[in-house]
C-alpha cells in the first residue's frame, strides 16, 4: 500500500493527470464533522478521475429522520462503488461493511479506529525519514483517549520502530494497550517528560490534549504547557527531527516551529491524498498509469 | 434435629460445578422462579466439590435447558455439566461448551458500541480465552469486563 502510495505521489499533487476511475464514485458518509479525512478521500477521488456524493453532517441526511445506519447504509452502496464512512459510535464501520454491497473504508469510528489515519502516518515517516524500522518515534500528549495513537503504536511496532510514550501519568497509554504491544515483542519506553527525551527521537508525533479530560483547568494548563513544542524545545532535538500532528493542533506546537525543517504536519496532511488514492484505486479495481 | 434433605427429582435438569456464587446468576438465565411454576428448583451454594475446593448446583423439575440457555451457562460456568433427569436417573450427561462465536447471547459493555445503538444486528463476540472467559466485541473490538452482568 505505502508503494503504490509512492506511485500516486505525481498525481496527487496534479503534475500528472489521470483518468482512471472516470465514471466511478465514491460514497462519502460523513456522520460528525471532519475536515482533512472528508477533504483528502474527495481530493483523492478526485485525482483518480472520480466523483465522490455524500454528507458531511447527519442533520443533512435521513439520518435526522431516524433511519438506521444499516439502512442508510444498503441505500449508498446503491449508488457507489465504494463507501468511507466517519461515524460517532465504535464499530460503525464494521456494521455497515455488513450491510453496503461496496467496499467500506473506515474514516473513523467513535472511540475506535482511524485506519487510513495511521497509513499516512506510516506513509509520511517512511517519506520524510527512511525506513520506518530505523526509526525511533516519540508519541506525545493524550496516549490514553486519542483514537489515533493505538492504531499508530500497533502498526509501528509491526514495523519494528522503538517507541517512546510520553505523556502525562494520568493520560499514559492504558495497561491492556501495553500488554498488547509486550506480547508482540515491541520496543517501546514510557516517559513523562519529553524535554529528557527528545534529543534521542527521531520522530516527534504530538497529538491533541483534550481540555475536556480535565476536571481541574488549572491542571490541563499546566499538562499542555508542558508538552507544548516550541522552538526552544526543538534546540535540544537532531536536525534531522521531524515533528508530525494529525491535525487540527490547538496549542500543542507554536506557530514559530511551522517554518523550521522540523515541521512536517502539513505535509503529514498531503500524504493523506496519495495514500486514500493508493486504497481506493485498489478497492475500485482501477488501474493508475 | 432435623435434617432437611435435598430430595432427587424424578424429571428435570441438574446443573453440577457451576462456580461458587454463580448459581443465582444461572437461575436469572433461566429466568426462575417464575410465580407460576409449581415445580421445585433448588441451590446449593458454596459446597465441597469432589473435584476438590467449592462450587454451586442447581436443580430444576420439569425442565430441560435450550441450547442456548446452555450456552449462556457455558460463559459464567465454563466447568458446568449439565445432567438430564428422566424417571429419577441420569439419562444425558454433558458438559457446557462456549461456542467460538457468541452471537445475541451477551451485550456489549461498551455504551459507545453500534451495536448499542438500535441498529438491527445481533452482537457478536470472538472467544479470547475459555476460562475464564474473556469476549471481544466483533464490532468495537473492545474487551468485555463483567460478562455475567451483560448475559442478555
Amino acid at each position: 500500500m505505502l508503494d503504490e502510495a509512492e506511485r500516486m505521489l505525481p498525481f496527487a499533487r496534479g503534475e500528472k493527470p489521470t483518468r482512471a476511475a472516470q465514471g466511478r464514485v465514491l460514497g462519502a458518509l460523513f456522520f460528525e464533522p471532519s475536515t482533512r479525512t472528508r477533504l483528502s478521500f474527495e481530493a483523492a477521488m478526485a485525482r483518480l478521475g472520480g466523483t465522490s456524493l455524500g454528507f458531511a453532517e447527519p442533520g443533512v441526511s435521513s439520518v435526522s429522520k431516524g433511519e438506521t445506519l444499516a439502512d442508510t447504509v444498503r441505500v449508498a452502496s446503491q449508488y457507489v462503488d465504494a463507501i468511507v464512512l466517519r461515524h460517532q459510535h465504535e464499530g460503525a464501520a464494521r456494521l455497515a461493511s455488513k450491510y453496503s454491497r461496496v467496499p467500506v473504508v473506515n474514516g473513523g469510528d467513535g472511540a475506535g479506529q482511524h485506519p487510513t489515519q495511521t497509513l499516512l502516518d506510516l506513509f509520511t515517516i517512511r517519506r520524510e525519514k527512511g525506513p520506518i524500522e530505523k526509526q525511533r518515534v516519540g508519541i506525545v500528549g493524550d496516549l490514553k483517549y486519542g483514537r489515533t495513537v493505538h492504531s499508530l503504536a500497533h502498526a509501528l511496532s509491526r514495523f519494528g520502530a522503538e517507541m517512546v510514550f510520553v505523556a502525562p501519568p494520568t493520560l499514559q497509554m492504558p495497561k491492556d494497550a501495553l500488554e498488547s504491544l509486550r506480547e508482540m515483542n515491541a520496543r517501546f519506553t514510557t516517559e513523562s517528560s519529553l524535554e529528557k527525551v527528545v534529543g534521542g527521537l527521531d520522530v516527534v508525533y504530538v497529538t491533541r490534549i483534550q481540555r475536556e479530560r480535565f476536571p481541574d483547568p488549572e491542571e490541563y494548563n499546566k499538562v499542555a504547557g508542558t508538552y507544548r513544542i516550541d522552538a526552544e524545545l526543538l534546540a535540544k532535538a537532531k536536525k534531522g527531527t521531524i515533528v508530525l500532528h494529525p491535525l487540527p493542533r490547538v496549542g500543542e506546537i507554536a506557530p514559530e516551529v511551522d517554518v523550521t525543517s522540523h515541521a512536517k504536519y502539513f505535509e503529514q496532511a498531503f500524504y493523506g491524498v496519495p495514500v486514500r488514492m493508493a486504497l481506493l484505486s485498489l478497492l475500485m479495481g482501477v488501474e493508475v498509469a | 434435629m432435623k435434617e432437611l434433605k435435598v430430595t432427587p427429582i424424578r424429571n428435570g435438569t441438574v446443573i453440577d460445578h457451576i462456580n461458587p456464587g454463580m448459581a443465582l446468576k444461572v437461575l436469572r438465565i433461566l429466568k426462575l422462579p417464575k410465580p407460576e411454576t409449581r415445580s421445585s428448583i433448588t441451590a446449593a451454594l458454596n459446597v465441597p466439590s469432589k473435584k476438590g475446593g467449592k462450587k454451586d448446583i442447581v436443580k430444576v423439575e420439569d425442565r430441560e435447558l435450550d441450547p442456548r440457555e446452555v450456552d449462556k451457562i457455558a460463559l459464567i460456568a465454563p466447568k458446568a455439566t449439565i445432567n438430564i433427569i428422566r424417571e429419577y436417573n441420569v439419562a444425558e450427561k454433558h458438559n457446557v461448551r462456549i461456542p467460538q462465536n457468541v452471537t445475541g447471547i451477551v451485550r456489549c459493555g461498551n455504551p459507545n458500541c453500534i451495536t448499542n445503538q438500535q441498529e438491527p444486528v445481533a452482537p457478536q463476540f470472538s472467544v479470547a480465552a475459555t476460562d475464564p472467559p474473556r469476549l471481544r466485541c466483533h464490532y468495537c473490538d473492545r474487551e468485555l469486563q463483567d460478562v455475567a452482568e451483560h448475559i442478555v
